[in-house]
């Protein structure tokens, strides 16, 4: 180990890089190993010439095992903790887990009920605690230092070893799919809701014959119908973005890390721990911060999701 | 930015949190807090019903309250009145009595005066007799005497 060259460059790529199992260039299914490895072996790793799947070779027949387990974990856990408490639920003598759950429920009951007009709708009501708090969950994945995941999965111990667990991003929103899953859904949502409420020639008028009337068609297509999707992708990119920002600061708080680890190595001890403080004074203080863009990106979610869904309701124009 | 088969799998996995949540959590939190709800209501209710009730309980008590003052004073006023009564006809009786004992007295009085001058008369009768026989002692016509003590008896 001690003589492995710790690369910043390198050290980013490999945390930007999902672990995904999928169909390699030789034609069969197997996790990738064509990832970016760090240090020495990397290039030893390289001159063998024995990885053959690359991710980027598999396109969209590949899934990122990281960001589906992390997520099937927390939405679970979700589920589990809200189901619990309701199954138990008690109307007088309610414990303090059940005022919490409660309290969590009546935020997003209030939240909705303000925003969404329709009344007896069954699925806006669900449809908005899930997002929050799943939402809220997987972001909260960001709080956990970046090699948490592969340090545990190595045994407890660092590791430049070539091997695939070594490759774990543990925030699932820093993955555009996850994101994009869900505000595919809501997509959904919107194109039903739309067409049940306007009619197929309601929906498509809303989008064609407006604001102009209808001498000016290709223009109001091409003003209505980007806007009309941007939102829509701009709900996942808005999370997605922000969420990833946030990684990326504390992987490169953590490059600081290694910077240290280096003079540590060179002896010069002094340096070293200062920089090692200065790192985990950043760290905590990125954190703090961004416990903040956690806890708001998941209301936006919500609340955009609600607002959209609402807009789908709506007939004037 | 690499779009694979995990968005299927994100949405999927979307989906079924969301069904769950319809179906196994949403509806019985929404129970549960409906029936806290009522539950607050109905309570508000009877506090305030019961408050009314009190206000209606502490109104009679003063009613009834009231009422038994007013019977108190009714029931002493009525005794006063009774032993005033009862004095009053005490002091009648008594003066009656006492009236009535006034008089049998003088009449006793009178009578012992009466049976007295009776006595003394009737011995005064005598003594004179006895001492106008001393005096004269002489004959006397004793029919022409005893007319003479006749008149001087009545004269007694």
């Amino acid at each position: 180990m001690a003589e492995k060259e710790l690369n910043s460059d390198d050290f980013i790529k490999h945390h930007l890089q999902n672990l995904t199992f999928g169909q390699c260039s030789d034609g069969k299914w197997r996790f990738a190993d064509g990832h970016i490895n760090i240090g020495t072996d990397q290039k030893a790793h390289q001159e063998t010439k024995e990885y053959t799947c690359n991710p980027k070779e598999m396109g969209f027949n590949a899934i990122h095992i990281d960001t589906m387990a992390m997520s099937l974990l927390l939405g679970g856990l979700f589920c589990f903790l809200f189901w619990s408490v309701a199954r138990k639920a008690s109307v007088t003598n309610p414990s303090k887990l059940q005022n919490a759950v409660e309290y969590a429920f009546d935020f997003v009951r209030t939240g909705v009920s303000d925003i969404f007009v329709p009344k007896g709708n069954k699925i806006i009501g669900p449809l908005a605690l899930t997002t929050i708090a799943w939402v809220l969950l997987m972001n909260l994945m960001d709080l956990l230092p970046v090699d948490l995941i592969p340090w545990i999965a190595n045994g407890f111990q660092s590791s430049t070893e070539y091997g695939w667990v070594h490759y774990f991003k543990v925030l699932p929103v820093a993955d555009i799919n996850a994101p994009a899953g869900m505000a595919l859904g809501v997509a959904i949502l919107i194109h039903y809701y739309s067409i049940k409420e306007k009619g197929v020639g309601g929906f498509i008028s809303e989008l064609t014959l407006q604001p102009l009337g209808k001498w000016a068609i290709p223009f109001n297509m091409i003003v209505e119908i980007p806007g009309f999707y941007a939102k829509q992708a701009a709900l996942a990119l808005r999370l997605y973005g922000n969420l990833f920002a946030g990684e990326m600061i504390f992987i490169l708080i953590a490059c600081l890390y290694i910077y240290s680890g280096e003079l540590f190595q060179a002896g010069i001890l002094s340096q070293s721990i200062m920089w090692g403080i200065v790192g985990i004074l950043l760290q905590i203080l990125w954190a703090v911060f961004h416990i903040l863009i956690i806890a708001l990106q998941a209301y936006v979610f919500m609340i955009l999701t609600v607002v959209f869904l609402n807009q789908a309701h709506e007939t004037h124009h | 930015m690499n779009f694979n088969f995990t968005l299927v799998g994100q949405l999927l996995a979307f989906i079924l949190f969301v069904w769950f949540c319809m179906k196994y959590v949403w509806p019985p939190m929404l129970k549960i807090l409906e029936e806290r709800e009522k539950e607050i209501a109905d309570g508000l209710n009877a506090a305030s019903e019961g408050r009314r009730e009190l206000e209606e309980a502490s109104v009679r008590k003063e009613e009834i309250l009231g009422e038994a003052k007013k019977e108190a004073a009714d029931l002493v006023g009525q005794a006063n009145q009774r032993a005033n009564q009862l004095v009053e006809e005490a002091k009648t009786n008594a003066q009656e009595e006492a009236e009535k004992i006034k008089v049998s007295a003088q009449n006793d009085i009178e009578q012992s005066a009466k049976r007295a001058r009776e006595e003394l008369r009737s011995e005064v009768a005598t003594l004179a007799i006895a001492g106008a026989e001393k005096i004269l002692n002489s004959e006397i016509d004793e029919k022409k005497n005893s007319e003479l003590i006749e008149e001087l008896t009545k004269e007694l």
